[in-house]
């Protein structure tokens, strides 16, 4: 029996899906296709990153995005980072470090794997777009070695340091998507930039941002049809940062909004790798990325307990479009700009706080978690005051585990499985005695 | 006049005083005095100075305080600097600080900030974005505006206008600061024995508590008592210490690096005061100006920094090669991602250019240095006996 699951585990194509996770894996699979002959095709390829992306750019410029956190964490769940860890610190990185940087040039030193098992091609453009974690700046300092004499374009994206956007920060954004991030795209692509074709593709990415916030909201209702996190990162958020601002990308969220209302008529709770749930037991929320080695084991602890994550900041480090941004046709760049200092990683300690707050209360929360990760400071630093505010300010039980995104020597199936057990029971002895007291 | 023993004990004194009475007495004087804390690495004091504030550095608890409470805020797997900090500031260490300044060094820091500013502690709390954009119409500008922000806080609480000519002034003593100190570190590399790499640590740190007027007296005063001849060289090698210090070394790693047979020549504890390298203008109609200029110009290299077209390997391989060093000591901050994540690229430009180097991993309250210093001997001895 317990062979059998493992075995279910480690094959996803059995997992049940619905047409969107189709729809999604057809696009997904093409454009891994496309970069693989991106050679051959005369395609130029911009190595960036999810936070603060600026696809619709690079996408205008006719350019492939390669993203190396997702390669990276593609590889967790192929199970092949342990492998790749190691050849980094082979080279001298510290076991202390975040594991995705290790993870990224471990699988260069191996060859450039992709997820489909094709070679990535190398970048012709390195886009730093160093926004809400100061990592980022250290991994592609190192990529710079690794690719010697690619350009690099580099977009520092202020933080949000006092919970507002200043004027000053979106003008040096501005500034430097104009003067340097456009003139190396364009010497790299030898395209002219066409500003109305930018403009274009954000109504597009406005469009999907819409559809976005409505299914990610559908978690507001009791049962929610979707789970914000484990669904989030696997379905439902993938698609966003490669194909924003193209047609494709609406027509992937608008059927993912009609099934979405289609559950929600139906009564139906979210799907899981094992079918869908059939009861709501406890509804979190959930801060910190996911571990994604041991990815269906991690979510079948909760799913098997009837725990669904209705809201999770990690679903945000690509944009807080649910707190109204959207890309704006009339002012591409500076909505670029906004875009990038917006996104979760790059609003500050106390920003933090209220939104996990406002989820908290907006979502109907049971309770509220913590999946912190051993070596991302980036969420990790502050985690646990930002747990005590919540459980001041919400009276919500907090929970909190630790894990890793990558390192297979971080995740302790046991101690999670104990931890979230005490957990859930102490949610639910508080739902009992909160129902005795309603009686009364 | 202070005998060279007595500065020096003096400023270790002031040093590790982690209630920062002397720099409170100071602004106890004056109504209109600000204390401005920072955290490592760099801010450009001068402007505090100018604002008649005190820029006090907050490098950590180091081992002279246990922590507690700190450690019930930070899990295992972050560095030590901010538990320190934590613990401080809930042990009131750091009240009669009106603001505090984060620099943009990475994200514990950054998030301390935010830590900081839910506690409500001191009147401002302001993370310090430096640009990593260095064109001064783009990352210049920007970075006049992050000084301008840090003025106008002060400005709220003691309503003092920084003009041209104060600032120009404060710059000049800034300069002047440097000035000493690079002369000190000029006599060490030919004479290290005159003064020991933890003397010199205890001046220098000494320094962020105190008004820089007060400092440059003493750095004058230990640059006198240096150029005559004292103590006994040794048969040591010369080593160069790289860490992107921001968590501070224990005394006694340091101590136990030196009992091992190595000359520290060089070394980036205090990189805050020796950022700049050489003057800032100090003569302009427009000073923040030249601050700006200076950070995007002649900033030394460190892990903060994104470091474009001037690789922080190479800078450090010419470093050791300018103080004549044998070798480097890689001596990074257990979990501190900046810095570790250095060390390869430069572990690689000291391989190409036949630099031996070793390397070791501290936290600030590390208590036992017995394999460190035995690493450190065997380095020592590998390098006399190759050399
Ligand atoms: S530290 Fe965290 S946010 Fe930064 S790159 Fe690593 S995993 Fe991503
Ligand atoms: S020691 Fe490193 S990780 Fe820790 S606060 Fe300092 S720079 Fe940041």
């Amino acid at each position: 029996m317990k062979g059998q699951i493992i075995k279910k585990m480690a094959q996803p194509n059995e997992a049940i899906k619905e047409k969107s996770m189709d729809l999604q894996k057809e696009m997904l699979a093409k454009q891994f296709k496309e970069l693989s002959m991106a050679k051959e095709m005369g395609k130029k390829v911009v190595y960036t990153f999810v936070p603060g992306n600026l696809t619709e750019l690079i996408l205008s410029f006719d350019m492939l995005p390669v993203y190396p956190e997702i390669n990276a964490l593609q590889s967790g769940m192929r199970k092949k980072s342990g492998e790749y860890i190691k050849e980094a610190e082979k080279i001298g990185f510290s076991e202390d470090v975040c594991t995705y940087v290790k993870c990224d040039i471990g699988m260069m030193l191996k060859g450039n794997i992709g997820p489909t098992g094709e070679q990535l091609p190398p970048p012709d453009l390195l886009l730093l777009s160093y926004t809400g974690c100061f990592t980022f700046l250290k991994w592609f300092e190192n990529l710079e070695r690794l690719y010697p004499g690619v350009p690099v374009a580099m977009l520092h994206t202020p933080y949000q340091e006092d919970g507002v956007m200043t004027d000053d920060q979106i003008q040096y954004m501005i500034k430097q998507i104009n003067e340097d991030v456009i003139p190396k795209m364009e010497q790299v692509s030898g395209k002219k930039f066409d500003i109305a074709r930018l403009s274009r593709m954000m109504e597009d990415s406005a469009k999907a941002e819409d559809l976005l916030v409505k299914i990610l909201e559908s978690a507001k209702t009791v049962p929610t049809p979707i789970d914000a996190y484990f669904a989030g990162v696997y379905y439902i958020g993938p698609i966003f940062t490669a194909f924003r601002g193209t047609p494709e990308a609406v027509v992937y969220y608008q059927e993912l909004w009609n099934e979405v209302q289609e559950r929600m008529r139906l009564g139906l709770g979210p799907v899981t790798p094992e079918g869908e749930l059939k009861e709501e037991r406890f509804r979190l929320v959930i801060e910190g990325p996911p571990n994604w080695t041991n990815f269906r084991e991690f979510w079948k602890i909760f799913y098997d307990m009837g725990a669904i994550i209705v809201a999770s900041t990690y679903t945000k480090v690509g944009g807080t479009y649910d707190l109204g941004f959207r890309h704006d046709p009339a002012q591409p760049l500076e909505s670029m700009a906004k875009y990038c200092m917006g996104v979760y990683t790059n609003m500050n300690l106390p920003q933090r706080v209220d939104l996990i707050e406002k989820y908290v209360k907006e979502y109907k929360a049971d309770g509220f978690l913590i999946n912190s990760i051993k070596s991302c400071n980036s969420f990790s630093a502050g985690q646990l005051m930002i747990m005590r505010e919540i459980e001041q300010r919400t009276g919500v039980p907090v929970g909190f585990i630790e894990s890793d995104l990558v390192d297979p020597r971080y995740f302790s199936y046991a101690n999670i499985k104990n931890r979230l057990e005490s957990y859930f029971q102490m949610l639910e002895q508080r739902k009992t005695i909160l129902a005795q007291e309603a009686v009364k | 006049m202070r005998s060279m023993e007595e500065i020096i004990k003096w400023c270790e004194e002031i040093a590790f005083d982690l209630n920062f009475l002397h720099a409170k007495k100071w602004k106890a004087e004056d109504k209109s005095r600000v204390l401005v804390g920072y955290l490592p690495i760099y801010i450009p004091r001068e402007i505090i100075h100018a604002a008649n504030g005190l820029a006090v550095g907050i490098m950590g608890a180091g081992d002279r305080k246990q922590i507690i409470k700190g450690d019930a805020y930070y899990q295992s797997y972050i560095c030590h600097l901010p538990r320190g900090i934590i613990e401080m500031a809930l042990d009131k260490n750091l009240n009669d600080f009106d603001g505090f300044l984060f620099p943009a060094i990475c994200d514990c820091v950054r998030n301390l900030s935010g830590m900081f500013k839910l506690s409500k502690k001191g009147q401002f709390q302001r993370y310090f974005d430096y640009p990593q954009n260095f064109d001064p119409k783009i990352g210049g500008v920007f970075y006049m505006e992050e000084i301008k922000k840090v003025l106008s806080d002060i400005h709220k609480i003691n309503g003092v206008e920084v003009t041209p000519e104060k600032l120009n002034h404060s710059i000049g003593l800034y300069n002047k600061n440097r000035q000493l100190i690079e002369a000190i570190y000029n006599v060490r590399q030919e004479f290290p024995w005159r003064l020991s790499a933890v003397d010199t640590y205890h001046i220098l740190r000494a320094g962020l508590c105190m008004t820089v007027e007060e400092h440059n007296d003493i750095l004058a005063q230990v640059l006198k008592f240096i150029q005559v001849e004292q103590g006994e060289p040794m048969d040591n090698i010369r080593v160069v210490i790289s860490g992107s210090f921001c968590e501070q070394p224990p005394i006694g790693m340091l101590k136990s690096i030196e009992m091992a047979g190595c000359y520290i020549v060089d070394d980036d504890f205090m990189q805050g005061s020796r950022w700049i390298i050489g003057d800032v203008a100090d003569n302009t109609a427009d000073p923040i100006n030249a601050l700006m200029e200076a950070y995007l110009e002649k900033s030394t290299f460190a892990s903060c920094v994104y470091d474009v077209g001037n690789p922080k390997g190479k800078r450090l391989v010419k470093q050791a090669r300018e103080r004549n060093a044998d070798g480097v000591v890689f001596c990074a901050a257990s979990f501190c991602d900046p810095a570790l994540l250095d060390r390869p690229e430069m572990q690689k430009e000291c391989d190409a250019a036949g630099l031996p180097h070793i390397n070791f991993q501290f936290h600030e309250n590390t208590g036992q240095f017995k394999v460190i210093k035995e690493q450190a001997g065997t380095f020592s001895d590998s390098i006399k006996l190759w050399a």
